[in-house]
């Protein structure tokens, strides 16, 4: 019955990491660059809805929203201002932009909110559930499912819409997309702000259920590069798989090995991936 | 750099610290020295081949554990360790190493990144390895070779010597046959690779002989201090301190990281002085505007800025010769 908890937990966890990726993996799979500060815009988002919250009081939907709004702004601004001007240049120029980044805005926030954790109350979602004999936190299910269904809907965004399909037509031919009267800048923008976003709202969903402090988007950010790998090269619903696959290996090495340990395997599992089976799940050869 | 600037250099860096009685300075310098050396490692596979590696770090606290690790087993000269040190470096590097560079670069940074934050976790929860306190060197010399010295001055002479065997090295490389194939690497793989350049072969080795020399700074940096933990060992501090430098000076060019480090060491310390301990978070800001300026402005560093500089006076004084020489034709002509 434990075990069963932890499964299920794993999965919950899952869901909300696969949301995350699946902006990074957006950005990767278009543009060929990978957002090194995505942990970081994943951790801004649990900030904007700890203080949406602590401040304006709001519930967790608005707050949720605040924060996929705000980073959104923050992805089209750091695409304007920072991605625009070195994605073609050298890749040592791509890279540290993003490498930079990170280290702004992680210290940057450790530096305003300081190195104590705060949390939004623990019953913020109503109390743990119990679902045949499965002791579940409440804030975990529906962080879980809701990440789930704006996983999906991004993944239908991308595929059943006008936009999405703007958005794929830029990343497979820059130029041919530009012939048919497609605006390439402003889609890689948009594609910004979308990535920004899932990871305001995967912040905001997490916050509901984890201490919020400014070195929190180290192993978040690390683990969207190790979910974006196994699932593919800008596969969303890769992603998908690879995030609620990584979320179960980590509850369950936290359960069988403590909690520190929890990150080791997710790691390993990253290096071994590129040994076995570099192009991932779902991944274009 | 003509040949006297060469002497004039290595001259300047020898007598460096015979120059100051204060021990500020020569612990500056062989500061300095110290982190060129780890930058210039670095500077192998970031800025020849163009493989940003972002967890250097791991080679770093390989080759600072490795020694005091022979000494807590076997109580043996520090010394032992080098090679250790080196070899598990290099062992690590081939396992990131072979894989990743089938991909493309961003893979291979991602791995950096990942292996040095799993080794870094692993390290500071492994009693063996003295978990999160770290390991000690011996307190007093017994012998030479526990490289136990007051004074900061034979340790500056020591990583002088390495750095100069490490620009040596990158010096050959630079023109030779491999040093064409790196360059060729970094400004196309696919192109580099339908000429016939063994791409994967030629990043591994690089990465393999970066590894060896970030490995050997850091027993170098355990020799002169004689303890580490996996901060300063591991950290993500570590990496980026030798990204920074390289990149500031000019990645891929031979006394680019030297210059970085000759710059930022100084600056750094008096930054630490002045803000105090509870800077660091300060410190990475900083340092993440920087690289963020680099990465934007000037990807080439301060070396690119001064050729361009260079090249522009030069050709201004060209034109103005050119319009002089013009002038005096019109005037010898209307005078004859």
């Amino acid at each position: 019955m434990v075990l069963l908890q932890v499964i299920v937990a794993g999965l919950l966890i899952g869901a909300v990491y696969a949301l995350f990726s699946s902006g990074l993996t957006l950005v990767w799979g278009m543009m060929n660059v990978i957002n090194f500060a995505h942990g970081e815009f994943v951790m801004l988002g649990m900030y904007v809805s700890f203080w949406t919250f602590t401040l304006l009081h709001f519930g967790v939907a608005s707050f949720s929203v605040a924060a996929a709004v705000m980073l959104f702004i923050l992805g089209i601004l750091v695409y304007l201002s920072l991605i625009k001007h070195v994605m073609r240049g050298p890749m040592l120029a791509q890279i540290l932009s993003t490498f930079g980044l990170l280290l702004v805005l992680r210290y940057s926030a450790f530096w305003a909110f300081g190195s104590t954790f705060v949390s939004l109350p623990e019953n913020i979602l109503g109390p743990s559930l119990n679902v045949g004999g499965i002791l579940l936190s409440a804030p975990k299910v529906v962080a879980g499912l809701a990440a789930l269904a704006i996983t999906l809907g991004m993944h239908l965004l991308l595929t059943r819409t006008m936009l999405g399909s703007q958005i794929l037509a830029v990343a497979e031919n820059r130029n041919a997309a530009m012939l048919m009267g497609i605006k390439p800048d402003r889609m890689q923008a948009i594609a910004w702000g979308l990535s920004g976003a899932s990871a305001g709202i995967a912040g905001a969903l997490i916050a509901t259920f984890f201490p919020i402090s400014a070195t929190v988007g180290e192993s978040l950010g690390l683990i969207a590069f190790v979910v974006v790998t196994f699932g593919g090269f800008g596969s969303v619903p890769g992603a998908m798989v690879a995030g609620l696959i990584i979320g179960l290996i980590e509850s369950l090495s936290a359960f069988y090995f403590g909690p520190v340990y929890q990150d080791v395997f997710v790691y390993a599992l990253f290096v071994l991936v590129l040994w076995v089976r570099p192009r991932g799940l779902m991944g274009k050869a | 750099m003509k040949r006297t600037g060469w002497i004039a250099l290595a001259l300047a860096l020898v007598i460096f610290p015979l120059s100051f009685d204060d021990p500020y300075y020569e612990q500056l310098g062989s500061l300095v020295l110290l982190a060129a050396i780890s930058a210039s490692a670095w500077n192998l596979i970031g800025g020849y081949a163009g493989q940003v590696s972002v967890g250097n770090a791991i080679f770093f606290g390989a080759g600072a554990y490795m020694p005091l690790l022979f000494y807590k087993l076997w109580m043996v000269s520090p010394l032992f360790g080098f090679p250790a040190g080196i070899a598990v470096s290099i062992v690590i590097a081939v396992i990131i190493g072979i894989p990743t560079f089938r991909l493309s670069g961003h893979y291979f940074s991602m791995a950096t990144i990942a292996v040095a934050e799993l080794i870094r976790i692993v390290v500071s929860n492994w009693d063996f390895l003295g978990a999160s306190i770290g390991l000690t060197g011996p307190a007093v010399a017994r012998d030479w070779s526990d490289l136990i010295f007051r004074s900061s001055t034979p340790y500056y002479y020591m990583f002088l010597a390495v750095l100069a065997l490490l620009l040596y090295i990158t010096y050959r490389i630079e023109r030779s046959r491999f040093g064409y194939h790196l360059r060729a690497i970094r400004s196309g793989e696919r192109a580099a690779r339908s000429l016939g350049v063994p791409v994967s072969r030629c990043k591994l080795y690089i990465f393999m002989l970066s590894a060896t020399f970030t490995s050997l700074a850091g027993s170098l940096y355990v020799a002169k201090f004689g303890f580490v933990d996996p901060a300063s060992g591991f950290g993500t501090l570590v990496s980026v301190n030798m990204v920074i430098i390289a990149a500031f000076g000019g990645a891929g060019r031979l006394l680019g990281p030297l210059l970085g480090a000759v710059i930022l060491i100084p600056l750094q310390s008096e930054a630490n002085s002045f803000f105090g301990g509870g800077g660091t978070g300060l410190t990475y800001i900083i340092y993440g505007a920087i690289i963020l300026l680099i990465a934007r402005y000037e990807p080439g560093g301060l070396l690119e800025m001064w050729d361009r500089f260079r090249e522009r006076r030069l050709s201004r004084r060209n034109k103005a010769l050119e319009q002089l020489s013009t002038e005096s034709k019109v005037q010898n002509s209307s005078a004859g």
